[in-house]
């Protein structure tokens, strides 16, 4: 008998069917991963799952677990399954633990609720629970709030909250989304590890993630199950249209294109820039050291790092939306000053940004037409409205929109949509530099193709400078000439892309790249190369600020900065940069 | 909403016909017909009250001088309230410091001395009592404006906005102050019925309208002293006046999940 039996299930909410008959089995102990992307159904079929759907919801088929019907329990009856013998890790676990509970309260609360353990006993496995995930020091953290913990230890809680009452099956809906690729690796270690012979129910989007690690895959496409089987076989010969397109939107490396040879000329540089910013305690953060980095003409310059390496910091001074400490950005060989309000409306209008989340890089309040109109409005004032109008349509036909996108308001678009109408607006004043803040990172596979493959266009047909900043080494290898890493607001290598991928100099880009997920099922993945998380910077840690985390740390480290030194063609920022083989 | 806005309606248009379809004038007094309940035969629809004068006209009026207030006075804090909160919130900092310092002096004053200090230094009049009771409202208005705004200006689309160069002025009306509007909607619908209170309360202590002029509020007052013998005198007001008030909550309700649903995905 398998563990959970899905049959014919159907999630309709009103006249529209979310999840559409979809079967499938899990048996004990397996692995089996959901893919699709957002919208396919794949949330919704674990929440039916868990009989956690909203009230709203029409739910038909069956769902049997270890051969009890799960559709005719009552809600209590369903606590109690739920409770014992299914886990379940959210992808936010800010929002999945209680903000005014203490760590260990709540975990104690799960014990108690369902007489496992009592007084003390509770509390001595709650601690144990909590070094078994890994957190240092468990008597501490048993007292620590949520909001002290940074995402990855709050991961490990929650994913601690999900196997304390031993559960057969353990459902986790894209437990790394909101993670740094480093920590990423590390928690899906944990779960591996953790796992034991319970059953494991992976949702994901990303296909690297499950490819050394589930047995089983479920292809999902709007509400649909579109194919299911063995991870190795689905990789090797998918057989559904759509399984082969996010394949191929994974793979996206081997894309095999030759890239616009980037010309030498210099468009921008900083020089020495540094960011701080005072928080509540009026305490000085520095989130950038002296950065010094140029862009050339027709160039693509990614900047990776985790969360917390600067990376935002850096082009939002240099953009003048903060203000920075000290340094200088030079465009076309001037000086830009202060603030962007300061700025001429020439060098406004050749820096452009695009944002990570086009949902709130856009004006709900304001027509499409509107939006990517405005810059027009303020550069070109002399513009009639019909002209204006004109342009903007020919923008978003560029984008691949067509008339009929004028009239909306952002809610009624895609995320995809939406990105492509933020990128209309940051090109419709035909900018010289295009700075891409994550601007793929919220998007579906398919679509960051898209989107990826119109900045390439542009970049092509009229020599735009691109900066952009990602935490996704796959895309950046695919669309980079240039890679700058960067680590707690410190420069610690740039070198030309193939060459930083072929030969990495820097320990820490070594474990970025070991980090990003393989989509190769015959790869086994590796375990995380990086132990612990990005220090505070509020106490940046002596010396190499990455020797803690470094493997290759000797005593010298801790006491000296190493500062940029060149290798070739790359600046590296490591004291054993010659001797080490990475 | 349809139906509280038609009540709304209904009632805004008869408050100005229904004086022309009655033959009785509002500060008429005939000492004949004191106390007349309400009836069809000497068309004292809504009765008399202790003077002899005709109820429904004289309701009507209050209603029209009630919505008045209500209405100037909301419309008074909103522009003051939006535009001063939205200002401080944006620009932040320093400015932000000393325009919210003079909100929370005037906060320190008592109204109804502040009241009496209008009354005493200007003749009494309509448009002092509209501004009083603006000058009032704003202060809470710019505090919530003030706080959406520190919220709404760390959006990517107001970066968005400056990066392109939009003016200032243009980011906080363009921008930051239609994102304002569920909340400022919903206040608005507050400060209504909150602005009839306060009209009312005035009139009791005789710093608001001035006889034979009436408002809803001091029909109720009047009402009050004479309820024991002619409860129409009562009755008939204070439901017209709980009437207009619940009108205004559920349009209000119905205007911001109107605002709302163009956020909504």
């Amino acid at each position: 008998m398998s563990l959970l039996e899905v049959n014919d299930l159907t999630v309709r909410y009103g006249d529209s069917a979310v999840v559409d008959s979809v079967s499938f089995v899990v048996n004990r102990g397996e692995s089996v991963g959901i893919v699709g992307e957002s919208g396919s159904g794949k949330s919704q079929t674990a929440l039916s799952i868990l009989g956690l759907l909203p009230g709203n919801a029409t739910v038909t088929g069956s769902i049997r677990f270890d051969g009890q019907e799960l559709a005719d329990k009552t809600d209590q009856q369903l606590d109690a399954i739920r409770a014992m013998s299914i886990g379940i890790v959210f992808q936010d676990p800010m929002q999945a633990l209680n903000p005014y509970l203490r760590v260990g309260q709540q975990l104690r609360q799960i014990l108690l609720q369902h007489e496992l353990a009592n007084g003390a006993e509770a509390d001595e496995k709650v601690k144990k629970m909590l070094g078994r995930v890994g957190l240092p020091d468990p008597e501490r953290q048993f007292h620590a709030f949520p909001h002290e913990l940074s995402g990855g230890m709050r991961q490990r809680v929650m994913i601690a909250s999900a196997i304390i009452c031993e559960p057969d099956l353990l459902i986790a809906d894209e437990p790394t989304t909101a993670l740094d690729v480093t920590v990423q690796a590390q928690i899906l270690d944990l779960l591996e590890e953790l796992r034991d012979d319970t059953a494991l129910l992976l949702i994901t989007h990303d296909l690297g993630i499950v490819a050394g690690r589930c047995e089983r895959l479920l292809v999902f496409d709007g509400g649909r199950l579109v194919e299911s089987g063995a991870t190795t076989s689905i990789f090797s010969s998918p057989e559904n249209a759509h399984t082969e397109k996010l394949l191929a939107a994974a793979l996206r490396t081997d894309r095999g294109e030759i890239r616009a040879a980037a010309n030498g000329k210099t468009v921008l540089g900083v020089d020495n820039a540094s960011v701080s910013y005072r928080d509540k305690s009026k305490e000085r953060l520095v989130a950038v050291t002296d950065v010094s980095l140029s862009l050339r003409e027709a160039e693509t310059l990614a900047i990776v790092g985790e969360s917390g390496s600067g990376k935002s910091s850096l082009v939002r001074g240099l953009l003048g939306l903060i203000p920075m400490r000290a340094g200088r950005v030079v465009y076309a060989g001037e000086s830009l000053e202060g603030p962007v309000q300061f700025r001429s409306a020439a060098q406004r209008r050749d820096l452009q940004l695009i944002f990570q989340d086009p949902a709130s890089a856009l004006n709900p309040q304001m027509r499409v037409q509107t939006i990517v109109g405005e810059p027009l409005l303020v550069h070109e004032a002399a513009m009639s409205a019909d002209a204006r109008k004109e342009s903007v349509a020919s923008i978003l036909n560029k984008v691949g929109l067509d008339e009929s996108y004028l009239r909306r308001f952002p809610h009624q678009l895609s995320g995809g949509q939406a990105q492509r109408v933020a990128i209309a607006r940051a090109l419709i004043l035909e900018p010289r530099i295009l700075i891409c803040d994550e601007a793929v990172a919220a998007l579906d596979g398919s679509v960051r193709e898209q989107v990826l493959e119109l900045l390439n266009d542009v970049q092509r047909d009229t020599g735009l400078s691109i900066i952009f900043i990602s935490h996704d080494l796959a895309v950046v290898r695919s669309v980079s000439h240039r890679v700058a890493v960067m680590y707690l607001g410190q420069l610690v290598e740039v070198a030309e892309t193939a060459s930083l991928f072929s030969r990495p100099r820097h320990p820490y880009t070594r474990a970025l790249i070991d980090a990003s997920p393989i989509p190769d099922p015959r790869v086994a993945p590796a375990s995380a190369p990086l132990k612990g998380e990005v220090p505070s910077l509020l106490t940046p840690p002596t010396g190499c600020v990455f020797h803690p985390r470094c493997v290759f740390a000797q005593e010298d480290c801790s006491k000296k900065q190493p500062g940029l030194r060149r290798f070739g063609g790359s600046r590296v920022s490591c004291h054993r940069a010659d001797e080490l083989e990475l | 909403m349809k139906k509280s806005g038609g009540i709304l309606l209904f009632i805004l248009v008869l408050a100005i016909v229904g004086p022309w379809l009655s033959p009785h004038e509002y500060q008429d007094t005939n000492f004949g017909e004191i106390f007349n309940a309400p009836s069809f035969a000497g068309m004292h629809f809504f009765g008399t009250d202790d003077l002899g004068r005709d109820l429904f006209v004289r309701t009507m009026l209050g209603i029209r001088i009630t919505l008045l207030v209500a209405v100037v006075a909301s419309v008074v804090s909103l522009l003051i309230g939006v535009t001063y909160g939205a200002v401080a919130g944006y620009v932040g900092g320093r400015v932000d410091a000393v325009m919210m310092r003079f909100v929370d002096t005037l906060y320190a004053l008592p109204f109804i001395f502040f009241v009496i200090l209008l009354m005493v230094a200007f003749e009494r009049n309509f448009l002092l009592i509209f501004i009083a009771i603006g000058a009032i409202n704003w202060l809470d208005m710019a505090r919530i404006v003030r706080g959406q705004t520190l919220s709404l200006r760390e959006r990517e689309f107001v970066d968005a906005a400056r990066l392109t160069g939009v003016s200032t002025a243009r980011i906080i009306f363009r921008h930051i102050a239609p994102n304002l509007l569920g909340i400022v909607v919903v206040y608005v619908t507050l400060t209504i019925p909150q602005a009839i209170l306060v009209e009312s309360f005035l009139s009791f202590l005789g710093l608001g309208i001035q006889e034979p002029q009436t408002s809803l509020g001091s029909l109720v007052d009047g009402g009050v002293n004479q309820m024991e013998g002619a409860a129409w005198m009562l009755l008939i007001p204070a439901a017209l006046l709980a009437l207009i008030l619940m009108c205004c909550n559920f349009l209000g309700d119905a205007l911001r999940d109107f605002f709302d649903a163009r956020k909504a995905p």
